[in-house]
């Protein structure tokens, strides 16, 4: 049934659909309305789930996690700093390859201080062993929240939902709300092999020396990679459903002739669509490459999607600082050994919600034609704001 | 490979049975009938000899029972069980992290809440991650309300790093992060009062209990699995490696320390005292520092300094044995000396 909802209310009904057993939550800006929504959901019977009101989003991430290892869907939401605080809790839901899902509202993380949408948080555990999800409307977001329950189970990872901060989880938007008898039928129950049962007690989470650690991690890697074609898989299935994809790895748009493409995650996707439909003209076509796994990476199909290119923008929402951007570095390692590989130009943009207009279109598309400019930059840096000996 | 069968035959064997005061038993039970066996933590892990720990662990296991499920917070008790690929325990058991053995148990409880399982959930932690660095899990889980027994083994350092303080060693015990050392009489601080804060949160049950009275600590644990709600028993557990004391001494160092009146043993119900162990001619507390090479500074008689921890000690065992009453009468089939003479099974009392 198509809605006008806003963002995070459209999410805790995607949730409250997949029915999970457990949900646990601590609010921060800006995921508090997904939290909200779902407390009311539970308040008023419309959702049935143990709802666990913790005390810090490390007791979230760890109650999801003894909730999935006891054999429970289990879901839990963040952002920023929450997703920081829960760091140690990521890497060892992963590393215990426990299925659950988290939404994270992109945010900065603080210092300074910014209630407002980058991608610094999940990029700060992108080594986690999760996999990324990005999200360019609320509809996607949506569609792939339901979607990555069943990545789950299929996968035994974890998947990390990543939806703009405001941007998406603060904006009104006419969403297809699938039914219940839709997702029931479409999601298969929680079925979790490796649970923590009495009538077969098993041990996990143990001390493992320097005789098996390679393996484990080299097992997490090969399951992560093995979980592309699952990912892709699902959108798919979704879609026949449904009619609506979300783009599954990732997906080409624009003009396929272009010589010109420009990479990006999330909903810089959407401001880059816009952008090329009202400046195209003056400014020349391009192929956009809406990237939507981010782990595990689609090498793969990057280099498909890059062929005949001879630039390529890739836009960062996050930096590394003393390196520069990190999709930005991450693309250019996966096209390293291309014969034709197209020039790199990468661009940190929106830092802490800084806002991205739709000119930013014709403004990176006109940076490519400077000669000496650097491999990366903050694009939208106002340097006359700064000490000059801090530019 | 699941077992049912085998399962619903250890539950009615070792199953919680619920308390029923009111009903006399018609047949009474052995001693032996009262306390089952059921081995949920088996030999063979790597614990060194004498360690209070795996002897505290196995009991509690025992009186637990084998409907459970154990999330066990990072420390000694996590690593000499599990090297990996070998395990000791015989119930499902998962280590998570240092910090948030309380919340996992949290996740577990309410993942059997929405199945409508009845298998109960307990959570073991050391002081470390207990009194430290897992407190505002464990206080989050306690104001949630949570089915989940808590057990913390006491070993009053983080033994498992290599003995340093944590805010459970004793004021002026010696660790690694504390020592004795010429401008120093070892930690400068005094064990943190734990079982008050845990009691300060009103919750059905809490107790202290010791690895020296183990028909004491069983009995604990038992009333803990039969309460639905949060409850939690620190449990006094000599590590004779951070203590330093020879490892056969491990039950006599704990029973000094409960004589002495440093380690009372008192149970808490919804926040108020509602029984203590009575000692029954409580010791000096030298008797219990001069067994253990923590406390060898304080044993220098021509030190003043060592005089006065000394009495600082004497003084903090005085107070507890004021504040909760632990002063018996003699000949209390309960207190320290009448539950010190138990055969397995319980107290020796009356005649039996
Ligand atoms: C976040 C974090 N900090 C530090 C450690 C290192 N560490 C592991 S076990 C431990 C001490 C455990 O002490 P305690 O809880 O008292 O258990 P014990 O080993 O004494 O039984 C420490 C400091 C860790 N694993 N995780
Ligand atoms: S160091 Fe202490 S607590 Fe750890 S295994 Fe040895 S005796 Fe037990
Ligand atoms: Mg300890």
């Amino acid at each position: 049934m198509r809605e006008a909802l806003e963002g995070s209310l459209a999410i805790a009904r995607a949730v409250a659909l997949c029915k999970p057993d457990v949900v646990a939550a601590y609010p921060i800006t800006p995921q508090t309305h997904i939290v909200e929504n779902l407390s009311r959901l539970v308040a008023e019977g419309e959702m049935h789930t143990e709802f666990v009101s913790v005390e810090s989003e490390f007791s979230a991430a760890s109650v999801v996690l003894g909730a999935a290892a006891a054999g429970a869907r289990a879901y839990t939401a963040t952002a920023s700093q929450g997703v920081l605080l829960m760091a140690e809790v990521l890497f060892n839901i992963a590393g215990l390859r426990i299925p659950l899902v988290m939404t994270v509202a992109n945010r900065a993380v603080s210092a300074p201080l910014s209630i407002w949408n980058d991608h610094g948080d999940s990029m700060a555990v992108r080594d986690s062993g999760w996999i990324q999800l990005h999200c360019v409307d609320n509809q996607e977001a949506v569609d792939t929240t339901i979607q990555a329950f069943r990545i789950a189970q299929e996968t035994e990872l974890p998947v990390m939902v990543c939806m703009d901060g405001f941007v998406l989880t603060h904006t009104m938007e006419i969403i297809d709300m699938p039914s219940q008898e839709e997702v029931a039928g479409w999601l298969p129950p929680f079925d979790f092999a490796r649970k923590l049962d009495p009538t077969d007690p098993k041990s996990f989470g143990m001390l493992v020396t320097p005789e098996y650690f390679a393996e484990i991690r080299h097992a997490h890697h090969a399951a992560m990679t093995r979980a592309l074609p699952v990912i892709d898989q699902i959108d798919r299935d979704w879609a026949a459903l449904t009619g609506r994809s979300s783009g599954g790895l990732l997906e080409v748009e624009g003009d396929p002739a272009a010589e010109v493409g420009i990479l990006a995650m999330g909903s810089t996707v959407g401001t880059l669509r816009a952008g090329m439909a009202a400046h195209a003209e003056a400014a020349g076509p391009a192929r956009i490459i809406k990237l939507r796994a981010f782990r595990p990476f689609p090498a793969e199909a990057l280099r498909e999607a890059v062929k005949g290119l001879k630039h390529l923008i890739v836009i960062d929402r996050a930096i590394s600082p003393g390196l520069g951007g990190i999709v930005g570095t991450e693309v250019a390692a996966v096209l390293a050994d291309m014969a034709d590989r197209p020039r790199i130009h990468n661009h940190a943009i929106g830092l802490g919600g800084r806002d991205i207009p739709e000119t930013i279109y014709a403004d990176l598309m006109a940076a490519i034609r400077d000669p000496d400019a650097p491999a990366f930059s903050v694009f939208d840096v106002d340097l006359e704001k700064l000490a000059p000996e801090d530019r | 490979m699941t077992d049912e069968t085998r399962l619903s035959e250890l539950r009615a064997k070792f199953g919680r049975v619920p308390p029923a005061p009111d009903e006399p038993s018609p047949k009474p039970l052995t001693l032996r009938e009262k306390q089952p066996r059921f081995e949920g933590l088996v030999s063979g892990h790597r614990a060194c000899q004498g360690c209070g720990e795996a002897l505290a662990a196995r009991l509690v296991m025992e009186s637990a029972g084998p409907d459970v499920m154990v999330a066990n917070a990072t420390g000694c008790l996590e690593v000499f069980t599990t090297p990996w690929p070998q395990s000791a325990w015989h119930v499902p058991w998962i280590h998570s992290l240092f910090e948030n053995a309380p919340a996992v148990a949290s996740g577990m409880e309410a993942a059997m809440k929405a199945q409508g399982k009845k298998t109960k959930v307990l959570a073991f932690g050391g002081d470390g991650g207990t009194y430290d660095i897992g407190f505002q899990a464990l206080s989050g889980m306690l104001e949630r309300y949570h089915n989940i027994l808590y057990v913390c083994y006491d070993n009053e350092a983080y033994m498992n790093t290599g003995i340093q303080r944590s805010s459970s060693t004793p004021h002026a015990a010696s660790t690694t992060t504390s020592p004795a050392g010429k401008d120093r009489m070892g930690k400068r601080h005094l064990k943190k009062d734990l079982l008050s804060i845990i009691a300060a949160h009103h919750v059905p049950y809490a107790a202290s209990a010791s690895v020296a009275f183990p028909a004491d600590l069983q009995r604990k644990v038992r009333y803990a699995m039969g309460i639905e709600g949060p409850t939690f028993i620190v449990v006094h557990s000599p590590c004779p490696l951070g203590w330093k004391h020879a490892s056969a001494l491990t039950i006599e160092v704990a029973r000094r320390a409960v004589e002495c009146g440093l380690f009372p043993l008192v149970e808490l119900e919804r926040g108020s005292l509602s029984n203590v162990m009575p000692i029954r001619s409580p010791r000096p507390v030298r008797d219990y520092l001069e067994v253990q090479g923590r406390f060898a500074h304080l044993m220098k008689d021509k030190d003043p300094r060592a005089e006065k921890e000394r009495d600082h000690l004497q003084a903090l065992a005085d107070y507890n044995i004021a504040t909760f009453g632990l002063a018996g009468a003699a000949q209390d089939a309960n207190d320290t000396g009448g539950a010190a003479a138990v055969g397995r099974g319980g107290p020796l009392v009356g005649g039996m």
